[in-house]
Formats: C-alpha cells, structure tokens, sequence
C-alpha cells in the first residue's frame, strides 16, 4: 500500500442495473464512517459518490469507482466505459440533461448530477471521449 | 416536535421504524426528484416524497435524512421497506396530498429542511 494510505477498494458498477443502483455509495459511506471522518466530510463523500455512481448506472455500460483514504483526503475515481459525454460544458449546467423516462421515475435524470458532485468535493475533475467513457476524479478534504 | 405527533398531523401510518416514534424534528423537505434531496436537503430533516422505489431510501441514507414520509397515499416498494430496516430509517405513509401534508406541518411550525444557499 502507498504511503499515507488508510485504505483502498475498488468497486465494480454495472451500468442499467437499476436494482443495484446506489450499493456501491452506500458501501462508501459505511466505510468512511467507520474509518471515522467528520459526518459532514462522510455525507459529502456519499453524495458526491452516489449522484456519480448514477450516472454510470443510466448512462455507461461498465465502470469502475477506486476509493482511496489517506489522513488528509477521500479520494473517489470514476471511470467508465460507454457513451461518453460529447459537451461536458453543457452537462455541468444545472437542469441540463439528456434522461430516459425510466431515470426520471427513479428520481435523477433532472440535470443535478454533474453540479451536485461538484458542489459536494474540494476538486473535480472530469473527463471524456465521446463513445468511450469519462473519468471523474473528485476529492473531499478530511479536515 | 416528536416524530409521533408529525404522525398524528398527516393522518400517517407507520411502515417501519416504530422505536423513532420519540425522536425529534424541526425541519421537513418536500421533493420528488432525489437529486434535489442530495443537493438541499438539511440533515436531520424530515422528507416528504412521491417518490417510492428503493432510491428514496437510499437518497434519504445518503443525505442523512431522518425519517422519509410517503403522501398521497403511495407506500414504498418491499426493497425500499427492506433497505430503511436494514439502515434504521424510519417510513411513514400518509394520504394527504403534497401540499396539504406541507400546510399543516408548515403550520404547526416545522421550519424547512432545506436550502438552496450555497
């Protein structure tokens, strides 16, 4: 394990797997709450990871998220594979969005995502090839 | 105000979580869209929700929310009851339309549970 490291998993998420949708956020947040950071570090953590998480579920085939813990910092990898976002611009805008029905019965799907990730970590960084996937790189400081 | 006496305003019945009915609350939300709930939801609110799959349970254990309450009627899917036992949140379920349900919590001086300040 790297210096500094208190912890590091690596998650799986099937895209359209709608039944599993948001395992992987809860398990993040367990994790971090038992590691023992602030609530409100945890709680932006679970957010950031959960909206993130959706989007691959409605939007990607396949992706992986690497949680990553050092005293100092929660680091939260997304990368998947999929169609990729072709104006990422016009995906961080607030109310933007290109959902199914089927994601907006599920109560996403209205534009917030992307903002809402942003809005929760101390860095993002996101990005993509259209018709490969995108990357998401968000970090929450521990103190 | 008790969790038990919220319960009394909305004519609401209890799906899981009968040992909260002492906790206590100042604030409630109202949203049918998750993302809304993750984006301004104060923790320890109160939600009020159409919205019954499993991902309101699931956005109200994520945004810290505590205690989820289904209106106009609708009752949560048996993985959102599943998942709230597993994660000890407690679900009520009352008839009252939106709107009604938030007047009379409104009314009774519950305070908002949520804010678009960032």
């Amino acid at each position: 394990m790297e210096d500094g490291v208190l912890f590091f998993q690596e998650f799986s998420i099937m895209g359209k797997d709608f039944s599993n949708a948001g395992s992987v956020s809860t398990e993040i947040k367990s994790i971090l709450k038992e590691i023992g950071f602030d609530p409100v570090i945890v709680r932006r953590a679970a957010i950031a990871a959960y909206e993130a998480e959706m989007n691959v579920v409605m939007y990607a085939d396949r992706g992986v998220v690497r949680l990553r813990v050092t005293p100092d910092k929660i680091s939260i990898e997304l990368e998947d594979e999929g169609q990729g976002i072709e104006d990422i611009e016009l995906a961080m805008q607030e109310g933007y969005s290109t959902a199914t029905p089927e994601m907006r019965e599920m109560g996403f799907g209205a534009g917030m995502g992307l903002p809402n990730i942003k809005r929760n970590s101390d860095h993002f960084e996101i990005t993509s090839q259209p018709g490969r996937g995108t990357k998401l790189n968000i970090v929450i400081k521990a103190r | 105000m008790k969790l038990t006496e919220i319960k009394e305003i909305l004519n609401a019945d209890v799906i899981t979580g009968d040992s909260h009915l002492g906790d206590e609350f100042e604030e409630v939300c109202s949203a049918d869209l998750m993302s809304d709930v993750l984006a301004f939801a104060t923790p320890g609110t109160i939600l009020l929700t159409g919205l019954t799959n499993v991902q309101s349970v699931i956005t109200a254990h994520v945004a810290e929310v505590g205690a989820v309450v289904y209106i106009r009627g609708k009752r949560p899917d048996e993985d959102a009851i599943k998942l709230a036992m597993q994660k000890n949140l407690p679900l009520l379920a009352s008839p009252l339309t939106m709107f009604e349900a938030c007047g009379r919590l409104y009314k009774q001086g519950l305070k908002s549970g949520s804010s678009t300040a960032k």
